[in-house]
């Protein structure tokens, strides 16, 4: 938790990678509990699933409030999965788990 | 539902203590024809405004109108739509002749759409709506806008399943918008029980306005009504409104106070006569005129005459028929002489037919209204005012003219109406109770006598004009109307074929009268001429009498001057008293020498 802060401040947390199949993009607003609260989930959960095989990008609509439209983000904080395709929405600080692996598609509906 | 009777009753007790307030609202025009007369003004400047209604009813139009106007007005405006793409708004008000594209060339607006598809969302614990906000700021922003349209903003609970957040962020989006100084509309689906599905009046609770469309006797009719507005009075009734091709026009039905100025100017009525008994000069400029008479009496060839004269004066006159087509009218007064043609191809006549029965009173007012909002004429026909009775009744009517006539008195526009009259024995009534709302009332009435119909023309009143009481036969000839002097016989007013007997009756018994005044002259002079005559001879009478006497007294003198020559020879003879008879005879003869 204590070196999360920079983390988000920073729009490229990882370094870029091609060859990573997993590309996600978390908006945030600011650094809002909510906020950071849903990086720490992302990145455990991530950690979990997607050892080594995923790309966080963050990006701060305060900083690029033009991205909020062309991206069409409403509510804060949303993950966007980029890749692998089709482009999935997840909203929320992504505390419910089960409901995060759903929305990324590592887990099946039921 | 008692409770909102009750809401309701407060509110209304509310606007009257709160009419002081008004002079310190601002308020934001719309650029709305009649939505800013409604509202006194405009919405709540800087504030929230509902638009509600059910679907269909022109929720989004209303409020692109407002975004659009502004943008026209120099208010910059943001359009965030959530239900329809931002291509399909551009084709949906372009139809209205609204530009968007252009608008959004010129930082003007800026049009977002907010995707919301909850299949393809999932909500994995809390969050708020930070990014609607970060949109709608950046645009705002971007551009300076002084308006927004949140054009059903209640998608959010269709695209969210978690509504206490929703709820919690659509308060703070409201406040939030205060904050930023915009006005904006919120446009909400009506709900069963209440005015959004949502219940967004909770949030927006500055001016509620309700679209409403409803479908009577077939007849299709849009209605708004502002529901409420804190701080401002503003109209209570339900108000009809059309979407045309210009946008949206909304009918401020209540009628005008009597407050309009009036003109001194008098209009030529195109009967030269008529124009002689209303005081000389004819109609007064901006009066209303009403022309009533039973089928056939000549009513709107009356109106075209007055048509014709106003356009001769390049003036502009709406014509709104109600029983023939312009084709038609055009001929049936061209074979009275008066060619309409010309003024209509010269853009100084329109000419509007419709049936009474294509819409709703209200509708037709709103039409008309806009009509002559669009069109400016100086005169307005209305021909025959009594087909509206086929869609209305009496006093819807009246309700419904008295409207029009207060308008266009209050816009110095000359109204010309004709009635027929249905019963005969009614004459000064008409059908439509608006005899009090006219200026000047002309009778037209069938006069039947001798086997014959012939039309009279009488004026009933003309306020403010001293006018002729007589009633006038009103002839249609080739030239158009001509009014004739009736005659007034033993049995009554005589016209047609009575009255031309008549006429030639009275110039016979003139020539008869004429004769005999020539014959008495004339028997006189030669009367004078025999007593002339006769004087002549006693006055030779005279002289002759004369003559005898002046012989006979000069006989008789020198008859005694003879006897004293006589008388004194003899005394010498006799010697009498010499002396006397010396002087005597001296004095005799010198007197008989004498003469």
């Amino acid at each position: 938790m204590s070196d999360t802060p920079q983390t988000v401040s920073d729009p490229l947390s990882e370094p870029a990678d091609d060859t990573k199949s997993w590309n996600m993009r978390l908006y945030v607003a600011g650094q809002t509990p909510k906020s950071l609260r849903a990086l720490v989930n992302l990145k455990q959960i991530c950690e979990e699933h997607l050892a080594g095989k995923y790309h966080i990008e963050i990006i701060d609509l305060l900083e690029n409030p033009q991205l909020a439209s062309d991206d069409q983000i409403l509510a804060i904080p949303t993950l966007i999965r980029k890749l692998p395709e089709p482009i999935r929405k997840i909203i929320g600080d992504l505390s419910n788990t089960e409901r995060v692996l759903v929305g990324l598609g590592l887990y099946p509906r039921t | 539902m008692p409770e909102e009777g009750h809401r309701a009753y407060r509110m209304t007790e509310g606007t009257h203590e709160r009419q002081t307030l008004t002079r310190r609202l601002a308020k934001c025009p719309t650029g709305i024809k009649g939505l800013d007369e409604i509202t006194l003004g405009g919405l709540p400047k800087g504030r929230p405004t509902l638009v509600c209604g059910s679907a269909g009813c022109g929720k989004t139009l209303l409020g692109m109108e407002f975004i659009v106007r502004g943008a026209q007005l120099g208010e910059p405006g943001v359009c965030m739509t959530f239900e329809e793409r931002i291509d399909d708004v551009i084709e949906n008000v372009a139809s209205l002749g609204f530009d968007l594209p252009q608008l959004m060339a010129e930082k003007k607006l800026r049009l977002d759409h907010v995707q919301l598809d909850r299949s393809q969302i999932e909500e994995t614990g809390e969050y708020d709506l930070e990014g609607l906000f970060v949109r709608l700021g950046y645009a705002i922003d971007a551009i300076g806008a002084k308006r927004v349209l949140l054009d059903t903003i209640e998608a959010l609970f269709a695209g969210l399943s978690n509504t206490p957040i929703l709820r919690a962020e659509l308060s703070r989006l409201f406040n939030w918008l205060k904050d930023k100084g915009v006005t904006t509309i919120v446009t909400g689906e009506q709900g069963e029980g209440q005015l959004t599905r949502h219940g967004l009046e909770e949030y927006v609770s500055d001016c509620v306005i309700l679209l409403d469309h409803r479908v009577s006797e077939t007849v299709f009719t849009r209605r708004l009504r502002v529901v409420k507005y804190r701080g401002s009075i503003h109209g209570t009734n339900d108000y009809p409104f059309l979407i045309d091709e210009h946008g949206i026009s909304v009918l401020p039905i209540t009628s005008l106070d009597l407050q309009h100025s009036v003109s001194h100017e008098r209009i030529s009525t195109g009967v030269p006569r008529l124009d002689t008994m209303l005081g000389g000069a004819g109609y007064y400029r901006g009066s209303s005129i009403l022309v009533s008479g039973t089928a056939g009496t000549g009513k709107t060839t009356l109106a075209a005459q007055f048509v014709n004269a106003a356009c001769s004066r390049s003036e502009r006159c709406l014509f709104f028929g109600f029983e023939e087509s312009l084709s038609q009218i055009t001929r049936n007064m061209r074979s009275v002489g008066i060619d309409l043609a010309p003024w209509v191809q010269a853009g100084l006549l329109q000419y509007y037919g419709t049936r009474p029965t294509a819409y709703g009173l209200e509708m037709h007012l709103v039409k008309m209204h806009k009509l002559i909002e669009d069109f400016q004429p100086s005169v307005v026909i209305m021909d025959p005012v009594t087909s509206f009775l086929s869609s209305g009744t009496s006093n819807e009517v009246k309700s419904m003219l008295t409207r029009l006539i207060d308008f266009l008195k209050s816009r110095q526009v000359t109204a010309f109406l004709t009635t027929l009259t249905f019963q005969v024995e009614h004459l000064e009534q008409t059908d439509v109770h608006v005899s009090s709302l006219i200026d000047t009332w002309l009778v037209l009435r069938d006069l039947e006598s001798g086997g014959e119909r012939n039309r009279g023309l009488m004026v009933l009143k003309s306020r403010g004009m001293a006018h002729s009481n007589q009633i006038r036969e009103f002839l249609l000839t080739s030239n158009g109307i001509e009014l004739q002097d009736v005659y007034l016989g033993p049995a009554g007013v005589l016209t047609g074929s009575a009255r031309l007997a008549q006429e030639a009756q009275e110039e016979a018994a003139e020539l008869r009268q004429r004769y005999e005044i020539e014959q008495k002259r004339r028997q006189s002079e030669h009367k004078r001429k025999i007593l002339e005559a006769q004087i002549a001879a006693l006055q030779a009478d005279l002289a002759v009498e004369e003559a005898e006497l002046q012989q006979l007294t000069s006989q008789e003198e020198r008859r005694q001057a003879r006897q004293q020559l006589e008388r004194a020879a003899m005394a010498q003879r006799r010697r009498a008293d010499t002396l006397g008879a010396s002087e005597l005879s001296e004095d005799t003869m010198h007197t008989g020498v004498l003469p």
